[in-house]
């Protein structure tokens, strides 16, 4: 059972093989007939000065070894033994041109280091921090207080404002894009990181749920006992709900941190042409359409586009994949 | 959706007495409100004015680039919807592939589901955390890593087809294969509907299963007529998520074909038509009537569901657990029926 999981499961995860390995080799190994699917380079050999090409060579004896071509003829050609240069010339009877060329592992990190500069990581690095940390602190800061409002409180029309914002789940985004783009746009917005950033300081319903039902689950008596102290809402929800609540917290703000992390379509309209502020997304985006011809480099970039993200996810997974699971089934 | 019963269920009673004290409740519904007022203001500013003002500008012809001449024009737009042959084929194209993807996916994630759920499996945190991880690459990450993949020459697929005799195709340029190329690129996102069937299958009470080996029920029989029924709500509920992220299908689409749609037309999804008529030819008033085409798409499948629901998905009549919260230990916590718990839904988005 494990095996056939395991099986699965690499099959499953091939595609992030073929991305590191592709990101390692030389562009030339791409097209080259022969090669190997691990990053590797044609061995070369130097005997008395000069470079000689290594190749596979079958024996009568149905070995292959990887001998260094001295001399090629028609029908036969003269080796040296790499790894025993000293036993001299070897004769060997068959067809030189029929050779294939032995492959040494090899790393290549130049793909790296063109990347981060054709691409400018590091300005997109910065802004997809910008953008993904300034919206989450507003997500997060909205959304606990919603969910301090909803789960405390009573008031008029509270069920009703209830369900209006879980309504707001089903409708489409597309719904209300135009007019908040051609709102952006009489403001000025457009080109700029404030139509990504202002709308999440305005509550989101996901994190508003998934918050007000882990609030409902902390003691009122805990509230009751900080009130007959003197506290009041304010600092009883600075003093004792937030701390009690503290693995919802995070999860929503990982969720939402992602979330923004991996948004590709606001922020394609509302920052097109205005390379210096686009996130992560967008420029990878772009440098994909710029050298789709030159996959060795691609791969190299989104490797360094995910590091991030699935080194946090690893690191996090357990309250994520709760949070998930909270969030979307649990009442 | 039917998320009202979340919240017309009793809510928790204040720890004030209810009678007399009239000025105090004055001042708890206040400072509630006062709370509540981000998501009050941000609805209003970001929902509500923004539809009204979609549903007006769907009646017009505004253009970005000139704001000034807008002219009303009536229903025109959707007229035009009738007889846009693009349109048309976005919507056939979005269709079919959510007719390949929607069962693809659902069939997927609940068959890793039951493999991570098995009690056979060594390591199985190790698995369900690397089964759920692609999730968590950023899309345009992985759609750029599938892109190689599916390379014609170079791409290991199509190296694997040819190891096994299989001649490999043109993924990404045949207007056939593209759509099965996207659909193998969904499997990456099968991360939260496998962890809800996960939660799921484990609420399902062991002594059903033995009850049914007792009447000599196979591993098939059992599975038919024992997990499927139990786990029919998150079943359900995965299904109106699936059905929803396929008609909102963008982004892969947008990198796969540079945001053109090619090859031929084959991957200018709904919502990629929609981006074309808003941001690259300024049909502003035209899109505004496509997002409510959307709209009004999304709502009727879910209403159609809904209405069919009852036929097929089994709530028991329980109902609905209260939130474990901290006290549910480790592990997912218990699921027993989604569907009459207000299903609310963190999508996967």
């Amino acid at each position: 059972m494990t095996l056939v999981a395991a099986t699965i499961v690499s099959a499953f995860l091939m595609p992030l093989a073929y991305m590191v390995a592709t990101a390692f080799k030389d562009p030339s190994q791409l097209t080259a007939v022969d090669a190997p699917l691990y990053p590797a380079a044609p061995e070369v050999f130097v005997y008395q000065g000069k470079e000689l090409k290594v190749y596979d060579v079958p024996t009568p004896d149905g070995t292959i070894h990887a001998w260094a071509l001295l001399q090629p003829h028609r029908e036969d050609a003269i080796f040296i033994d790499p790894a025993n240069p000293g036993a001299g010339e070897i004769t060997w009877i068959g067809r030189p041109r029929t050779l294939a060329q032995h492959w040494a592992f090899s790393l290549k990190v130049d793909n790296f280091t063109a990347a981060w500069e054709t691409i400018d990581f590091p300005r997109l690095f910065l802004n997809t921090f910008g953008i993904a940390g300034l919206s989450t602190v507003g997500a997060v800061l909205s959304g606990i207080c919603v969910a301090y409002g909803f789960s405390r409180f009573r008031f008029p029309g509270r069920n009703g404002l209830f369900i209006l914002m879980l309504a707001t789940i089903i409708l489409p985004f597309q719904v209300t894009l135009i007019p908040s783009y051609a709102l952006y746009l009489a403001l000025g917005w457009v080109g700029t990181w404030w139509p990504l950033i202002i709308p999440h300081f305005f509550a989101n319903a996901y994190n508003v749920f998934l918050l007000r039902q882990y609030f409902l689950t902390i003691p009122r008596e805990l509230d009751e006992a900080a009130m007959i102290d003197g506290a009041g809402p304010f600092r009883i929800l600075r003093s004792v709900i937030v701390p009690q609540a503290v693995p919802a917290i995070i999860a929503v703000t990982l969720f939402h941190f992602f979330w923004a992390w991996n948004e590709y379509f606001l922020p394609l309209i509302y920052l097109q042409g205005k390379p210096d502020l686009q996130p992560l997304a967008v420029g990878l985006a772009r440098f994909n359409a710029l050298y789709s011809q030159q996959p060795t480099l691609i791969q190299a970039a989104a490797i360094m586009a995910m590091l991030l993200p699935v080194v946090l996810f690893f690191l996090a997974q357990r309250a994520f994949m709760r949070g998930v699971v909270f969030g979307g089934v649990e009442k | 959706m039917s998320t009202t019963q979340a919240a017309i269920e009793p809510l928790p009673t204040s720890p004030r007495r209810r009678g007399g004290w009239r000025a105090v409740r004055e001042r708890e519904s206040l400072t509630g409100l006062v709370f509540v007022a981000p998501f009050i203001v941000g609805f209003i500013l970001f929902s509500a004015i923004p539809m009204v003002a979609s549903l007006v500008l769907s009646l017009t012809d505004f253009d970005p680039r000139e704001p000034d001449e807008i002219h009303f024009i009536g229903l025109a737009n959707y007229q035009q919807m009738l007889t846009d042959p693009v349109l048309h084929e976005s919507l056939g194209v979005t269709l079919r592939f959510a007719l390949l993807v929607v069962p693809l996916t659902l069939a997927a994630a609940l068959g890793v589901a039951m493999l991570v759920n098995s009690k056979l499996l060594a390591g199985r945190n190790v698995f369900r955390t690397l089964f759920y991880m692609p999730m968590q690459i950023p899309l345009v990450a992985s759609t750029i890593v599938w892109i190689g993949v599916l390379h014609a020459t170079t791409g290991w697929l199509n190296y694997g087809l040819e190891a096994v005799g299989l001649p490999g195709p043109n993924w990404l340029q045949s207007t056939f294969w593209v759509g099965p190329a996207l659909g193998l690129m969904g499997l990456w996102g099968i991360g939260n509907m496998m962890l809800i069937f996960l939660a799921g299958l484990q609420s399902v009470p062991t002594e059903l299963y033995d009850a049914a080996k007792v009447d000599g029920a196979g591993s098939w029989a059992s599975f038919r007529h024992v997990t499927l029924p139990m786990i029919s709500p998150v079943l359900f509920y995965n299904l109106i998520i699936a059905l929803i992220a396929a008609f909102q299908y963008f982004t892969q689409a947008f990198v796969v074909s540079n945001g053109r749609g090619d090859p031929d037309r084959a991957t200018l999804f709904f919502n990629l038509n929609l981006y074309r008529e808003a941001f690259g030819f300024f049909h502003m008033g035209y899109a505004s009537a496509l997002a409510w085409l959307l709209f009004v798409i999304v709502l009727g499948l879910t209403v159609v569901l809904f209405k069919t629901a009852g036929s097929w998905v089994f709530a028991g009549g329980e109902r609905c657990p209260r939130w474990p919260g901290r006290s549910a230990g480790r592990g997912p916590p218990r699921v027993r029926s989604a569907t009459t718990c207000g299903d609310s839904v963190r999508s996967p988005r």
